[in-house]
């Protein structure tokens, strides 16, 4: 404004500083816990245990038992009598009501599930409480109204359930990923054995516990906890009918040799390096949220977050400049703040890998550059990260890092837009950003990617089918797609 | 934010290639992103003493206003009063910014403040159609200076900008910054009016252009009025403004803004989108009359830890 302002009224402008505004914690975490199997916690065969952590503070939350081939043989063995004798036989009519139980409860007590997956895993809850609770329990609702209706879901086909499924879940959305896991397998007649993943366990068994709330009987859902050897006898054991991993693609490529002529089904959600394209006609402010919400969404521990980001040549200073003033903005810190953007790096492996990778962008010759913000001392943490000047060759450029870094490079035309986006192992996702209705279609069609946003990032919804190209792995979870991997008799 | 030296977008002669070749370059707006990034802010849980400094900082900001036919210069002082001292039971409450009035209740507001360092705002131009002649609109905004108006909040000639006169938008909103004179232009773009929100940003962009002190969205008499979503897309045209020629212009939301509650999620918008600097009455304002009581209720609760009933508070 110009200086014939009244000074009466001048003030300083106000430094607003948002006061901390922590979640209240009312959970119970058990010290001790044993493996859910036929509807009750029992003690592990293997007499062997693991502390799980909460990685913003390096405190125990309590100690994890760690299944052997025992407790799998065992927990498989239950659900096979499970399915024998009640599951596989109800009709559809029935499963659904347990079904929508389920998701019932699990709204009921999302704040509750929504703390213990802050605490266990490290994201913001402002994300667990907006994001992975509500969508979890919409998978349940959604699956439950599918129970019921299989026979028209595939008109001209005879579904039946396959049997056992050995479902195993990463670390990034526990809550979440046991819903795509568990709602359709229960939904299409199937008992289910899922092992959470070893630094993200606690809210799957709290679910466990909850299904006995719902009255599911017994032995229809099971939960062992343990790490990669108990992972690999879950999948391995011969009374498993039906495979569902996500996670890496290094182990997906194990799980698939060693089940390789078992005859066993198996579908794969594995790791992506999506491409996040933004021409220069796009909604330049929006895009600017799209690419931070689609690569520092639960810290980047998102398989298709949006890691390499390509902008339109004449755009590429401006966009990078509004880049760097938004990531100024974001918040980094205890992620019980309802007010944090930005939580704790899910565990100490983890952000040694990404560690590690960023070190290598620099010396390969990538531009670093990351906002000022204070680390927390206790726990792990990864700065927002961006990086200038990368190659397609640059490693940066081609692995998944799973952390809060993005890779910044240029295109000319709609065609070299293409090509780099698909010149990567992964097939995942990706987005574009244009104002061009016709042009987002073209790319669309030419996007080797499972899902292409346009004009946003990150959407998801029960209804929509999610899954990857090349080896991002196969097999689609949500939507009526959803129910194929847990069906016989269908085409 | 350092200030550069200001560059004018738009060198005069202004023809209409100029202009449309200037609001050509305004990036588009993508809707459903603009109201995702709005209710992500929404979640900003704002508590204690971050609430108090809110609080302060919304009650310095207001322009106090009463719009009506049936203003009398008895009712116009006694808003100026309460403008001066919201609550006279506790002197840590600061001063509103400004009374907005009529350009014919002007003298009155006056009469209160002077020498208190709440500023008086006329609305003029014909305000709220603007469907008058050009000299008339610069009559009315002259009278309004020369009773003694700081501030002058001006509308936009909608019919003209929806036709694609963009240069008629331009030169009465130059004409009318000539009239002001000293006084501060604050340009209403009466965004309940035009539609879209590429709309908002272009015409946001051609008032910055046409000298601008303050972009606002509403007369507070056509639905919809402010919302957060349509000042998130001002605000970012603000921000767009300074990154191309260096000039801090403010912002003002005004209509239907009742509550504390809404008036911190605005300020949380502005917070995370143009930062500390326009953090001040000189450079945002909320135009609202039922605002203020609800504030002052805040600010009592927060001393005192319980609600006063409304009838503690004084309608004016």
């Amino acid at each position: 404004m110009s200086d014939e302002t009244t000074p009466a009224t001048t003030i300083d402008p106000l430094d607003w500083d948002y006061a901390p505004s922590v979640e209240s914690t009312p959970v119970d975490i058990p010290a001790e816990q044993g493996l859910w199997i036929g509807g009750e916690m029992v003690a592990p065969v293997s007499d062997a245990g693991f502390d799980s952590i909460n990685p913003a503070t390096e405190e125990t939350l309590g100690v994890l038992a760690e299944a052997d081939e025992a407790d799998v043989d065992r927990a498989v063995g239950v659900a096979r009598d499970a399915y024998d004798d009640v599951w596989g036989s109800m009709p559809g009519k029935e499963r659904s009501k347990y079904l929508f139980r389920l998701a019932r409860l699990l709204q009921e007590r999302a704040r509750e599930f929504a703390v213990l997956e802050t605490l266990d895993g490290g994201k913001p809850i402002r994300e667990a409480r907006d994001f992975d609770l509500p969508m979890a329990a919409a998978h349940f609702f959604y699956y439950a109204g599918w129970a019921d209706k299989l026979d028209y879901a595939f008109p001209g086909a005879d579904p039946k359930p396959l049997g056992v499924a050995g479902q195993v879940i990463p670390w990034n959305f526990p809550m979440l990923m046991l819903a795509w896991k568990v709602a359709p397998a229960l939904a299409a007649g199937n008992t289910v054995v899922l092992k959470p993943a070893e630094t993200t366990s606690l809210t799957a068994l709290e679910f466990a516990r909850l299904s006995a709330e719902a009255g599911l009987p017994e032995g229809v859902l099971n939960v062992i906890t343990g790490a990669g050897a108990t992972g690999a006898a879950l999948v391995t054991h011969d009374d498993v009918d039906k495979v569902a991993f996500t996670g890496s693609t290094a182990v997906g490529k194990r799980i698939q040799e060693a089940i390789a002529g078992t005859g066993k089904r198996v579908t794969l959600e594995l790791g992506g390096k999506a491409a996040h394209i933004v021409f220069d006609d796009a909604p330049l402010d929006q895009a600017i949220e799209g690419v931070v919400n689609g690569i520092f969404f639960n810290q980047g521990h998102v398989c298709c977050a949006g890691s390499r980001l390509l902008v339109q040549e004449s755009i590429h200073d401006v966009f990078v400049e509004k880049l760097k003033e938004r990531l100024e903005l974001l918040r980094v810190g205890n992620p019980l703040d309802k007010n944090t953007d930005i939580g704790a790096i899910n565990s100490a492996a983890q952000l040694d890998r990404i560690k590690a990778l960023v070190a290598e962008g620099e010396t390969a010759g990538g531009e670093r550059w990351q906002p000022a913000c204070d680390l927390p001392e206790q726990g792990f943490w990864f700065p927002p990260t961006l990086f200038l000047g990368v190659a397609q060759s640059h490693r940066i450029a081609q692995e998944e890092i799973f952390g809060p870094v993005l890779s910044i490079m240029t295109f000319r035309t709609p065609e070299e837009a293409i090509e780099k986006a698909n010149n990567t192992p992964y097939g995942l996702s990706a987005g574009v950003w244009t104002n061009k209705g016709s042009r987002i279609l073209w790319m669309a069609d030419r996007l080797e990617a499972g899902v292409v946003w346009a004009n946003t990032y990150n959407q998801f919804d029960p209804a929509s089918p999610f899954g990857g190209y090349k080896e991002s792995g196969f097999g689609r979870e949500g939507g009526r797609h959803g129910l194929l991997p847990y069906l016989g008799g269908v085409a | 934010m350092s200030t550069p030296a200001v560059v004018d977008p738009l060198v005069s002669p202004v023809t209409p290639a100029a202009i449309r070749a200037f609001l050509g370059s305004v990036p588009s707006v993508d809707e459903v992103a603009v109201h995702a990034r709005v209710g992500s802010l929404a979640t900003r849980s704002i508590k204690k003493a971050s609430k108090r400094s809110a609080i302060d900082l919304a009650i310095r900001m207001t322009d106090l206003t009463t719009l009506e036919g049936m203003d009398t210069p008895g009712k116009v002082k006694q808003l100026a009063t309460k403008a001066v001292t919201p609550d006279p039971s506790d002197p840590s409450i600061p001063s509103v910014a400004a009374v907005c009035v009529y350009p014919a209740r002007v003298r009155d507001a006056v009469e209160v403040v002077a020498g208190t360092g709440v500023r008086v705002a006329a609305v003029a131009t014909y305000f709220p159609s603007g469907q008058a002649p050009l000299d008339v609109k610069l009559a009315d905004t002259r009278a309004a200076v020369e009773a003694g108006a700081d501030e002058i909040d001006m509308v936009i000639d909608r019919g003209a900008f929806h036709t694609g006169d963009h240069l008629k938008v331009y030169e009465e909103i130059v004409a009318t910054k000539e009239a002001c004179g000293p006084a501060h232009l604050k340009v209403i773009l009466e965004t309940g009016e035009l539609g879209t929100y590429d709309n908002v940003r272009r015409a946001s962009m051609l008032a910055m252009a046409a000298g601008a002190d303050f972009i606002k969205t509403s007369t507070g008499k056509v639905v919809p009025a402010a919302t957060r979503e349509v000042t998130l897309v001002m605000l970012e045209a603000i921000r767009d403004f300074n990154a191309l020629t260096g000039s801090v212009i403010g912002m003002k939301p005004a209509g239907g803004i009742r509550t504390t509650k809404d008036a911190i999620k605005y300020l949380v918008l502005l917070n995370e989108t143009l930062g500390t600097t326009w953090m001040t009455p000189e450079l945002f304002r909320f135009g609202a009359s039922s605002l203020l009581n609800d504030l002052l209720m805040q600010a009592r609760w927060l001393a005192e830890g319980r609600y006063q009933g409304p009838d503690y508070f004084t309608k004016d």
